[in-house]
């Protein structure tokens, strides 16, 4: 038995690990066909994403996208919305031959999320800061309606600076909403650099539990850790959870990591066959 | 002229109504920004506690809670001051509630200058205006306690975003018994039509009188404007100046063919509104007419400028919401300058 649970842990991570690679992927050849868009943030967070929804986290049913009883997930970092598009394509939510489509004219696929016409993007994102007010919501519709349903809410780190994510968190603890797990795309960058150098949101791990939330730090690209935390973040109680997770941007592209550079422009296509040559020799 | 007795603010109707909302429907919820006792949240938070949420002073916020419980199947109706409403979380309102099209219902209480003392900080002059050009909400100014608890029962009916302006000022009964609210329906309270239809009555006036257009002004009002544009129409009338009132509570969508009824069989219209007449309800007359039958409009509102502390007395006559000032813009309009038309 021990031996057969073992080895299922190590397929899920497997899996995690190549659907991760398949988003980047995705991600490179999306943003480089649509000639704009947000390669770093979304490499950053792939792993993150590839666990919820490939790690046997997330509850949903890709055919029915709005089932009750779904675990809802919110990015609320909308610009990452090519890893998330990616990671629905994956999952069967909609086929991958529409990916290509990101950011034209006509495609479902806008800029970012718009949950009007993607099945299941939660809520449409965009404008920083607001993802996390509307997890407290499905949360306390979650308490309200005795549902045994999880929310995650995925922010990045640059985001923090936006003041309503912190009525939002003083709302989260305030309600006790134990259903409700933020995860930090810590990642260091911002468009317009390091976030210690625009405007420290450090340190986001004593702000939060200052805000009475349980903290979990883990290492953003590890889907054993990953898969590790998001457990313990569910069986906390009485409390939100956050899950602050170090990430490198542009993660898995040599010439995009740690790059501000990278955080809102294309790959030429010459750039983007280099990526996807790196990507395709990752050992996973 | 009226009873203490018949007085009434909008925003005590709103915080009964809810109640009411409250016992047929467990799916409505309420939430405030600390000013539930000034909203009037508060009588749906003693009849049901656990379905009120006082998130505290953050407006933001609460949009955004808003719309994840809307996403969820319960209806919200999210209160605090117009102004903040509004103004302050704007962008939520716009990204987290309308872009969507969740069903939020936006409940503002203190709406325009009849806030009084609190002064300009507090008097939303833009807010109809604001809430008005976000695409799909629907946008409703009442203009007494009647006609607020008809609109905030269609709200609740109704799945989609919704802005509800009310004020903080007792206001008279103007709704007859007979009377209804519906979304995108303007109602006619002058001449009293008495279960006849508004074109039998024009039909008359112009087989009688030829020569004539059935109104010389039709006034078009909402909120604490409706009255003294009802009153404004009674000292026309006995002078001889034949005036028609509609009440455009459903500032949008906005009645398009009563207005253009209302235009053919007029020579002017004239808006009334506590609110800047800069994209609030002389805006949105004047883009229904332009496309369906121009004539003359004048907007009666707060010019572009912010409002000041005084009664809602004081500043209603000071700002020109008055029935005296009505009548006066009518007289000089039919007076001078209906002949360069």
């Amino acid at each position: 038995m021990e031996d057969s649970a073992k080895e299922s842990v190590e397929c899920t991570i497997q899996r995690i690990k190549e659907t991760a690679r398949d988003i980047r992927i995705h991600i490179i050849e999306m943003t480089c066909k649509a000639g704009s868009g947000h390669p770093g943030g979304s490499l950053s967070c792939a792993d993150i994403i590839s666990t919820l929804y490939f790690g046997g986290v997330l509850n949903v049913k890709p055919e029915e996208p709005l089932w009750p009883d779904r675990d809802r997930f919110i990015l609320s970092k909308g610009h990452a919305a090519p890893a998330l598009y990616a990671a629905l394509a994956e999952r069967g939510f909609f086929s991958k031959d529409i990916l290509p489509t990101l950011r034209q004219f006509g495609s479902p696929l806008q800029g970012h999320p718009d949950c009007r016409q993607v099945p299941g993007v939660e809520v449409s994102t965009g404008s920083l800061g607001q993802g996390l007010s509307m997890g407290v919501g499905m949360g306390i519709a979650g308490k309200l309606d005795k549902k045994q349903y999880r929310v995650w809410v995925l922010l990045g780190d640059g985001e923090c600076q936006e003041g309503q994510v912190w009525e939002a968190a003083m709302a989260a603890s305030h309600y006790k909403l134990d259903n409700l797990t933020a995860i930090i795309d810590n990642n260091h960058l911002q468009i317009d650099g390091r976030i210690e150098d625009v405007m420290n949101p450090e340190p986001i791990a004593e702000k939060f539990k200052a805000f009475g939330w349980h903290v979990l730090c883990v290492d953003g690209h590890d889907p054993c850790q990953l898969l590790k935390v998001f457990q313990e973040a569910s069986a906390v109680k009485g409390r939100p959870s956050v899950v602050i997770a170090e990430t490198v941007k542009g993660k898995g592209v040599s010439f995009m990591e740690n790059k501000k550079e990278w955080h809102g422009k294309a790959p030429t296509p010459e750039q983007a066959e280099q990526a996807i040559r790196e990507l395709k020799m990752l050992e996973v | 002229m009226f009873e203490a007795s018949e007085m009434k603010a909008t925003r005590d109707s709103y915080g009964e109504t809810l109640v009411e909302l409250g016992k047929e429907n467990p799916d409505v919820v309420v939430l405030d920004a600390d000013l539930s006792s000034s909203t009037k949240t508060s009588l749906f938070a003693e009849a049901f506690p656990d379905r009120f949420f006082n998130v505290g002073i953050a407006e933001a916020d609460m949009m955004g809670i808003a719309a994840g419980l809307a996403r969820s199947g319960k209806i919200p109706f999210a209160s605090t001051f117009a102004v903040f409403a509004s103004g302050r979380a704007y962008d939520q309102v716009r990204q987290s509630i309308a872009y969507p099209g969740f069903n939020v219902k936006i409940v503002a209480s203190h709406g325009g200058i009849t806030v009084g003392p609190d002064g300009a900080s507090h008097q939303a002059l833009e807010d109809i205006a604001l809430m008005r050009v976000i695409p799909g909400m629907v946008v409703i100014v009442p203009c007494d306690a009647t006609e607020t608890r008809l609109a905030v029962r269609a709200a609740a009916r109704y799945h989609g975003p919704v802005y509800i302006r009310l004020g903080r000022a007792k206001v008279p009964k103007i709704l007859r018994a007979h009377d209804d609210f519906e979304i995108g329906k303007g109602l006619v309270l002058w001449p009293q039509l008495d279960g006849r239809g508004l074109d039998d009555l024009i039909e008359d006036r112009q087989h009688s009188n030829p020569e004539e257009a059935p109104f010389a002004v039709c006034f078009v009002a909402c909120g604490v404007t409706v009255q003294p544009a009802m009153e404004a129409a009674e000292i026309l009338e006995a002078e001889g100046i034949s005036c028609l009132v509609i009440d455009m509570a459903s500032v949008k969508p906005i009645d398009e063919d009563l207005l253009a009824t209302a235009a053919r069989n007029s020579r002017v219209i004239i808006t009334c509104e506590e609110h800047s007449i800069i994209g609030g309800l002389g805006s949105a007359v004047c883009e229904t007419v332009s496309k369906t039958h121009p004539i003359p409009v004048i907007r009666l509102g707060i010019e572009d400028q912010f409002g000041q502390s005084g009664s809602a007395e004081e500043l209603m006559e000071a700002y020109g919401l008055t029935s005296s000032n009505f009548c006066q813009q009518a007289r000089d309009f039919l007076e001078t300058w209906w002949q360069f038309f």
